[in-house]
Formats: structure tokens, C-alpha cells, sequence
């Protein structure tokens, strides 16, 4: 049988691999799609919790996260788009206009 | 330890999963990428199935593989954007510092939850198999938690008319 520590532990590693993700890739689509990825990880250990527990709360939060997710990637690949469209690239080390 | 199935699926599912995520980060083209994530998505799914998750399971192959994902790959062709360079030529100071401390976190969070939970739940809950169905959770989503059920759909209207005047052309 396998225990509750197996699948946080899991979820931990894809959450990390998210971060990696984030922090050394350039394009920002991938950088998005390894958002949705910690997302997942996140989703992974609330279900875990909810079935150990027997407690439906962690489902609950799950379906709302998931919403978040879809009106997030919605409204961010919009955001990449117009991006794109006036600066002709979605590499983020060129679109620094508003670093300081 | 004996065998069985279960014990079999969720290393399989979570060798998978980990494979498809490190793949995913790496790959040049972002079509491989959006596709290893897709795969990503279907283990993790298969990991709620043994988690007696069904619903979110189903929602999970619909929403997230079925919309978000499609319209990640529509964009990535719209854009039809070339390979990124290798990482191995971008790799320096700077990226490796982020993946040591990425490392560091992975490390620090695994050995976390894995040490800290170690032993405290060792099965999973009888009443599991009830609360995992369309009907426990929809009977919860309209009854305690219907305000939050509300509000995700004036978010879900935000996030439409959002991306439609963000994606529109301008005017001027």
C-alpha cells in the first residue's frame, strides 16, 4: 500500500521541476505551460490529502483551482499574443521594458 | 513488501510523470514541450484514479488536456515560433545558480513532507471511494461551498471577456 509521504513526495518533486522550469527557460510559453505544471503538482497533494483524509475540502479546492487555471491560461496566452504582436518575439530577455 | 498492483501503477504512473516534467523543461521546441506536458497530465491523472479521485480525474483529462492544452499548441502554431537555443548554450552563471537553489528546494521540500508525513496516514480513507463522485462533490459545491462555486463563474466571465479585448486588434 502506499502511503500518503509517497505521493507528497511526488508532488514536491513536480512542483520543483515547475520552478526549474520557470527559472531557466527564456520563452515565455514554456515558462507558462511550467506554471501550469506547480499548479498540477499543487492539485496532486490537495487530492492526496482529501483521499487520506476521507474529507472532501481538498476536491473542493481542487475544482476551483482548476478554474483558476483555465480563466489564467486563458487571459496569459491573450497577454502572450499581444505581446507578440508589438514586439515580434515572446523571449523574455527582450521584452524588459519594465525592468528596473 | 508484497506486490500489487496499486504498488505497481503509482511508481510506473510517478517514473511517468517525473520523466515527462524533465522532458518537458528541456525540450528545444515548445510543441514537444506542450506535448510532455500533455503526457504529464494524463499520469497525474491516472494518479487521482488511484486516489479514488474519479471526478477530478475525468475533469482533469477534459480541462486541462482537452482546453488548456489545445489552446496552448493553437498558440504555439499561430506564433510558429523557432527552436530556442540548446540549453547548453545559454547555461551560465546566472542559470546554473537558479538550478543549484531549485535543486536545494526540491531537496528541502521532498525530504519535508516525505519525513514529516512519514508513517502518519498509511491507507487510504474507506470513505474515499464516496467523496470522490460527481454526486458528493457537485451535492457539496451547491450546498456549502456555493458561494466560491458563484464566483468562479464571474471569474470565468472576467477571463473571457478579458482575453477577447486583449487579443483583439487595436484601434487606433
Amino acid at each position: 500500500m502506499i502511503e500518503l509521504n509517497h505521493y507528497l513526495l511526488l508532488s514536491a518533486i513536480l512542483f520543483s521541476l515547475g520552478v526549474i522550469g520557470v527559472l531557466i527557460r527564456r520563452n515565455a510559453i514554456i515558462i507558462f505551460m511550467c506554471i501550469e505544471l506547480m499548479l498540477n503538482a499543487v492539485n496532486l497533494s490537495l487530492v492526496g490529502f482529501s483521499s487520506f483524509l476521507g474529507n472532501v475540502n481538498g476536491q473542493i479546492f481542487v475544482f476551483i483551482v482548476l478554474t483558476v487555471a483555465a480563466a489564467e491560461a486563458a487571459i496569459g496566452l491573450a497577454i502572450i499574443i499581444a505581446l507578440f504582436r508589438n514586439k515580434d518575439t515572446i523571449n523574455i530577455d527582450e521584452i524588459n521594458i519594465l525592468k528596473w | 513488501m508484497s506486490f500489487n498492483l496499486e504498488t505497481f501503477l503509482f511508481y510506473s504512473l510517478a517514473v511517468l510523470a517525473v520523466f515527462s516534467a524533465i522532458m518537458m523543461i528541456t525540450r528545444r521546441s515548445p510543441i514537444n514541450s506542450a506535448l510532455f506536458l500533455i503526457l504529464n497530465f494524463f499520469t497525474t491523472s491516472g494518479i487521482y484514479l488511484l486516489l479514488r479521485a474519479q471526478f477530478i480525474a475525468i475533469i482533469q483529462v477534459l480541462v486541462y488536456m482537452g482546453a488548456i492544452m489545445v489552446l496552448f499548441l493553437f498558440v504555439i502554431m499561430l506564433l510558429n515560433l523557432g527552436d530556442e537555443k540548446s540549453l547548453k548554450e545559454v547555461l551560465g552563471y546566472k542559470k546554473i545558480t537558479a538550478l543549484l537553489l531549485s535543486l536545494l528546494l526540491m531537496s528541502l521540500l521532498g525530504f519535508t513532507v516525505f519525513a514529516g508525513f512519514y508513517g502518519k496516514f498509511d491507507k487510504i480513507s474507506e470513505n474515499a471511494i464516496n467523496i470522490g463522485t460527481a454526486e458528493a462533490l457537485g451535492k457539496e459545491l451547491t450546498t456549502t461551498y456555493s458561494l466560491p462555486f458563484e464566483l468562479a463563474s464571474f471569474l470565468l466571465i472576467a477571463g473571457i471577456i478579458g482575453a477577447v479585448v486583449l487579443a483583439k486588434k487595436r484601434f487606433e
